[in-house]
């Protein structure tokens, strides 16, 4: 099967500044990788450029078996993006913004409830306005629309921050299980004994490049 | 297309409805407007009536950046503006739809403007068809108009200050030829206002097709 992120000496710049500087990195279907690195590293970017949002200028980029520099749209909406914010409408309530994002990615509405339910995101929460919740309940509610769209590639910056203990094992068991459903997952993370849990490999970033691939280690 | 203007439109109003924005500040900034109006003209009612149909479309042009900026404003928040990109929806669907949710507003708003007018400065509403004509004709105008500026400014950090620099300019065909047609509408004038309504028509189909065509690009500098 054809790598599901596939970069060669892939350029991005921010402004000016490049913030990938000739990114080698290929991730295979199925893969969990953990991308580590100081701040700056390159990580959100990275992210960022799977996802479509940050434009690749030079060198090679394939995500999902399309070339990013040629069509980004195509990719977008089979990605499910979680950054460092939740992408979410204060004044809507938690299952509104939920089936607004699933019914844009031309997902099943019927998704919806389940997911809001695994995230444990249920009864009065549901309908309550986002701009209420607090930022461990809003990151629950991000992630229950990434589960209901079910992508085949989960980008998730920091996907831990914010979260209680009890939210942190159930973000834990759905990379699981999308991992396990057959989704590939990339994720940035300073928590990294926690997030080597989760991944099958991590590489090390510095510099907006790859500096290293090395297996996960185990917790 | 029409599937994603859907969407966002139903979006966008939703949001409105929660937030109150429009019914709790944008038509009281209206209103106040048109009381501003009346106090500074206050000794000749006969100039208020005369004068009501600009002072209409200066309050609805004005009460448009609000709308126009509260629009944008809802995607700037948590990131939301990256999770529209992100979604895959059509750019033209998100545009038809935020145009088409500005321009609900705008319809609601010149009703009560309307009724503001008529008790404010006494003037005469006759003329119906051309009215509407030219209300519905402005208002898709200056809907598109303002989503295009809006996404134009909105990745800037001097948004509030640029969109108002931007857009006035650009609608001031919609107040001139809104006012003529107003006029002719309410007998205060000989003008063809049919004419003028013309214009407006050909101004928002223009833009229309503007931001069909470039909201994908304006999105992505956003």
């Amino acid at each position: 099967m054809a790598p599901v992120v596939r970069f060669r000496s892939a350029v991005a710049l921010l402004g000016r500044f490049p913030a990938l500087s000739g990114v080698d990195l290929t991730v295979e279907p199925g893969e969990v990788v953990l991308l580590e690195g100081a701040n700056g590293a390159g990580k959100t970017t990275l992210l960022r450029a799977c996802a479509g949002l940050v434009p690749v200028v030079a060198g090679e980029a394939w995500v999902l078996g399309w070339d990013l520099r040629a069509d980004r749209r195509s990719v977008r909406r089979r990605v499910g993006l979680l950054g460092h914010a939740g992408t979410l409408y204060d004044d809507l309530g938690a299952e509104e913004n939920v089936r607004f994002a699933v019914r844009a990615a031309g997902g099943d509405p019927a998704a919806v409830a389940p997911a809001l339910a695994r995230l444990g995101v249920d009864g009065r929460l549901r309908s309550t306005a986002v701009g209420r919740l607090s930022a461990g309940q809003r990151r629950r509610v991000a992630l229950a629309g990434l589960a209901a769209r079910s992508p085949a590639l989960w980008l998730l910056d920091e996907p831990h921050a914010g979260l209680d203990a009890a939210g942190r094992d159930l973000l834990d068991d759905l990379v699981r299980s999308a991992a396990a459903g057959g989704a590939t997952v990339v994720l940035a993370s300073h928590e990294a004994e926690r997030a080597s849990a989760l991944a099958g490999r991590v590489v090390a970033m510095a510099g907006g490049r790859v500096q290293a691939r090395e297996p996960a280690r185990v917790a | 297309m029409w599937r994603d203007a859907l969407l966002v439109a139903g979006k966008d109003l939703r949001i409105e409805a929660r937030s109150r924005v429009a019914t709790n500040q944008v038509a009281p900034f209206a209103l106040v407007v048109l009381v501003l109006f009346g106090f500074a003209l206050d000794p000749d009612r006969g100039v208020l009536a005369r004068a009501s149909a600009g002072l209409f479309w200066v309050a609805v042009l004005l009460s448009s950046l609000l709308a126009v900026q509260r629009s944008f404003a809802v995607e700037s928040g948590d990131a939301t503006g990256d999770g529209l990109r992100l979604s895959g929806l059509d750019p033209a669907g998100i545009f038809l739809g935020k145009a088409a949710a500005v321009a609900a507003q705008l319809a609601a708003l010149q009703v009560v403007l309307a009724a503001g007018v008529v008790v404010l400065y006494d003037a005469d509403l006759g003329g119906p068809a051309l009215l509407l004509a030219t209300c519905a004709a402005a208002t898709v105008g200056l809907a598109a108009a303002g989503v295009v500026y809006g996404a134009l400014a909105a990745g800037l950090r001097v948004r509030e200050t640029l969109l108002p620099l931007l857009l006035l300019p650009v609608v001031a065909p919609v107040l001139l030829s809104a006012t003529r047609a107003w006029e002719a509408g309410m007998g205060l004038s000989v003008d063809d206002g049919w004419r003028w309504a013309q214009l407006l028509a050909v101004f928002a189909v223009v833009y229309v097709t503007l931001g069909v065509v470039a909201f994908g690009a304006l999105l992505e500098e956003s």
